[in-house]
């Protein structure tokens, strides 16, 4: 233990700015709220690809200057010649629209267009899809809650939800600072982080247990600095290896798995944080101490 | 801990091999096990369609089909009634209150009850029967609802299964989700806007008489061609429940496209009397509340098979003649959800999927060969095993590979060094305070395996719901992260163990190692 680093001595700064973080990115979501893709909010989306590759964003946004679309949004998507377009309209209600459309557009442009992707989802669907996803992280949460809550005590099983909601909030928080699109993937992206937040909360509390047993002289927060730093260099390399995973899909892995392995990067570096600067000094907050341990012990 | 005896050795590795051979049949065609990991429809292209019946409008035709029946009832035993009112959901009439207990038993008749049918698989009542004062209401009972829509959602599924065994196209996949929709997945389809607009058409045919006057017993309805308005009896003479066969052809003299349709024995007999009695009028064929063509009764038509024709391609004709085979959707149908892929994007996604794959997996690879030499070595190995055992498994359960399932393999391998590491440390941490190295190593796989379990149980917890609630490409994310967690324990408790006794065992003086 000769690099020992004091982080209980960190630990209310890094509180403070946690809940900081935190009541921002609640202000964002309330104000700002989610930019919501096709799977939650309906509407149509697609993913095309133009032969004549001087066509610009601007013609494709001119050719869709139609007014039954609705809300249009064009972005430029990986390759040159690549664009995604999304619109209001639910273009099932038409059963020839994607293809009139496809005539209309290819007609404008003066350019062959290959949809490569159509994905159009009715306003009753996106809302059950939402709802859905809100069940699911709902559930995972309480599903944790349960199992820390069985395998050790209820103060270490709220310290660990409660690292979980700082990092759902914090990265759907800057989901909305940036307005990045919300899916379904995002969704699977935010309930892998629960997962791998969940994984590393554990192994820190797995040592505080452990230490807590061991030495019965030594104060809470001193216990949670010796099992951090004891556990340091696993939480810093299991980081490490995952990002590397996850950077190598960010990068390498094609546009439609940009943000998932973005969403995912982020659960991973708030999730590394919080369960050495949130989860652990909650358990001295809720003064858990070698007695908590025993006393249970017993019953 | 770091004994292994012979037969549990054995069975590691004959898991291991297994799983060797498992992983291996996706590469080469294997006649006496035909196993496969699918290809989502993100990753082989194609259309993911959902559907959703609207039974409503089926609902009210059924009602207005207890009209008669029930007036019958009423007259036959001498029940008076007045008022009476069929409205969309509801038929009202007003009966005197000291015969409303007589129409009640009546109406609520087990046996013999042509108005009101008792559904035994619920013990009750299709329909249900309210007075008020002297009024008196009926309308669907709730469990009438659910039988009949539970009826017309299976015959639906029927219908499109049929209308897609036409088209062709290769493995679709016909689901019930819920209690009114429909899952329809087609891999690998060429033409999804065809498709579509089979799946979407209700395809009522019928054939009646054009009306010479607009009143009563009559509607106005559109002609495809023209958009005119046009005057149609609303009896049905034949409709197309009564059509055996249906083909596209072409017109001998004009060339033309059209659909040539033969009819059953009652349906001939039926549309033979009309024909005879009706010659010189015009017969309204009509699609789905749209007239295709109005033709002139040259002559009867006695045969029970004649052509339609209205202005088709041949295109058009063939679809027809398919949706007329295949018969009408007892209900109207919406679809409610559509994606599809292009074969072209998802050979891309399959490219940057496995592409970032390898590169992730090297660079964790190279990662753990510095950070801890020959340890490292056996995790990269376990960690190879891991890949070769959940590619196995996958292809055991013929579990389908998504876009999304490539990105948990890969959070796989990242994740799966995981459980090495936390051993190792532990190891290291044990090595400080002991001086047996094999004992260090004992005590440090020890320790470390209620953290390792703990740690990974959460993600599998995870898994499990992700698997439960999502759907598509999410589910095979949820597979290949659930799977991958059971094979990153395997390996790491028997595979990378077993590897590392054999190392210590070896090396009694402790050369190799550096952790």
């Amino acid at each position: 233990m000769n690099n020992k680093i004091n982080f209980s001595t960190y630990f209310k700064t890094a509180n403070i700015l946690s809940l900081i973080a935190v009541l921002v990115s609640i202000l964002f979501l309330f104000l700002k709220g989610l930019n919501y893709g096709v799977d939650f909010k309906g509407g149509t989306l697609l993913e095309i690809r133009i032969e004549n590759k001087n066509i610009q964003i601007q013609d494709i946004r001119s050719a869709l200057n139609i007014q039954e679309l609705g809300d249009v949004n064009v972005k430029q998507f990986g390759k040159e010649g690549d664009f995604l377009i999304k619109f209001e309209k639910n273009a099932n209600e038409n059963k020839k629209f994607i293809s009139e459309l496809k005539n209309i557009i290819s007609q404008k442009i003066g350019s062959d267009v290959n949809f490569r992707r159509v994905e159009s989802v009715g306003p009753k669907v996106s809302s059950e899809l939402l709802k859905q996803g809100l069940t699911a992280i709902a559930l995972a949460l309480s599903a944790m809650l349960f199992y820390i809550w069985i395998r050790f005590e209820w103060q270490f099983s709220l310290g660990a939800i409660i690292a979980l909601v700082h990092d759902i909030i914090i990265t759907l928080g800057i989901f909305s600072i940036f307005s990045f699109e919300v899916n379904l993937s995002i969704v699977a992206a935010v309930l892998t982080i629960v997962g791998y937040s969940m994984n590393d909360t554990v192994v820190i509390f797995d040592r505080i247990r452990e230490n807590l047993l061991k030495y019965s002289k030594i104060k809470t927060n001193e216990i949670a600095d010796i099992s951090v730093n004891e556990t340091l260099s696993r939480t810093i390399i299991t980081s490490l290896t995952t990002l590397l995973a996850l950077f190598s899909i960010f990068i390498l892995g094609g546009e439609i798995l940009k943000g998932f392995s973005f969403a995912m990067i982020l659960g991973v570096i708030i999730g590394t944080y919080s369960s050495i600067f949130v989860a652990s000094p909650v358990l001295n907050y809720f003064k858990v101490t070698q007695k908590t341990l025993l006393k249970d012990d017993d019953i | 801990m770091l004994s292994f005896t012979k037969t549990k050795v054995l069975f590691i590795y004959l898991i291991l091999v297994s799983a060797i051979f498992f992983a291996s049949l996706n590469f080469k065609n294997n006649n006496l096990i035909n196993k496969k990991v699918n290809l989502g429809l993100d990753l082989q292209g194609g259309s993911y369609i959902l559907l959703e019946i609207d039974t409503q409008p089926l609902l009210n035709q059924k009602l207005q089909t207890k009209v008669i029946p029930i007036k019958k009832l009423l007259n036959k035993n001498e029940i008076n009634f007045k008022d009476f009112i069929i409205s969309p959901d509801n038929i009202s009439l007003t009966i005197d209150r000291e015969k409303q207990n007589k129409f009640k038993n009546l109406f609520f008749k087990k046996q013999d009850n042509l108005v009101n049918n008792f559904i035994s698989e619920y013990n009750k009542f299709e329909l249900d029967l309210v007075f008020t004062q002297d009024k008196a209401f009926i309308q669907f009972s709730n469990f009438g609802i659910v039988n009949l829509n539970n009826a017309a959602l299976k015959q639906s599924i029927e219908i499109i299964r049929r209308r897609i065994d036409e088209v062709g196209t290769k493995e679709p996949t016909i689901l019930q989700r819920g209690d009114k929709r429909i899952l329809v997945e087609l891999p690998g389809i060429d033409n999804p806007a065809r498709v579509k607009e089979l799946l979407g058409k209700t395809a009522q045919l019928t054939f009646r008489l054009v009306s010479t006057d607009d009143g009563f017993g009559s509607e106005k309805l559109f002609l495809t061609e023209n958009n005119e308005e046009l005057a149609v009896s609303k009896r049905i003479v034949v409709s197309g429940d009564n059509l055996i066969d249906a083909q596209p052809q072409f017109d001998n003299q004009s060339n033309q496209p059209l659909v040539r349709f033969t009819l059953d024995r009652q349906g001939a007999q039926k549309f033979g009397k009309i024909t005879t009695e009706n010659v010189g009028r015009r017969l309204a064929i009509v699609l789905d509340n749209f007239v295709i063509s109005a033709p002139n009764i040259r002559e009867p038509i006695t045969a029970g098979t004649g052509t339609i024709s209205g202005g088709f391609s041949f295109q058009e004709a063939t679809d027809l003649a398919l949706l007329l085979r295949s018969g009408a959707l007892p209900a109207p149908i919406n679809i409610v959800e559509e994606r599809t892929v292009g074969p072209d994007l998802g050979k891309d996604s399959i490219d940057a999927g496995i592409f970032s794959l390898l590169v992730g997996f090297i660079l964790v690879i190279i990662f753990m060969f510095i950070k801890y030499r020959i340890f490292g070595l056996v995790s990269n190995i376990s960690l190879i095993a891991n890949l070769f055992m959940m590619v196995g498994i996958l292809t055991i359960l013929e579990a389908t590979l998504t876009l999304p399932g490539i990105a948990g393999i890969i959070l796989t391998v990242g994740m799966a060094v995981d459980s090495n590491v936390l051993i190792y440390e532990r190891i290291k941490e044990e090595l400080k305070t002991e001086k047996s190295i094999i004992h260090a190593f004992d005590t440090g796989y020890n320790k470390a395996k209620i953290t390792v379990i703990d740690a990974n149980v959460t993600t599998l917890i995870a898994a499990f719901i992700l698997f439960i609630f999502g759907s598509g490409p999410i589910k095979g994310f949820a597979i290949t992260l659930g799977v991958g967690i059971i094979t990153t324990l395997f390996s790491a408790y028997f595979i990378a163990r077993h590897l590392t006794s054999f190392i210590i065992l070896k090396d009694k003086e402790g050369k190799y190692f550096k952790l």
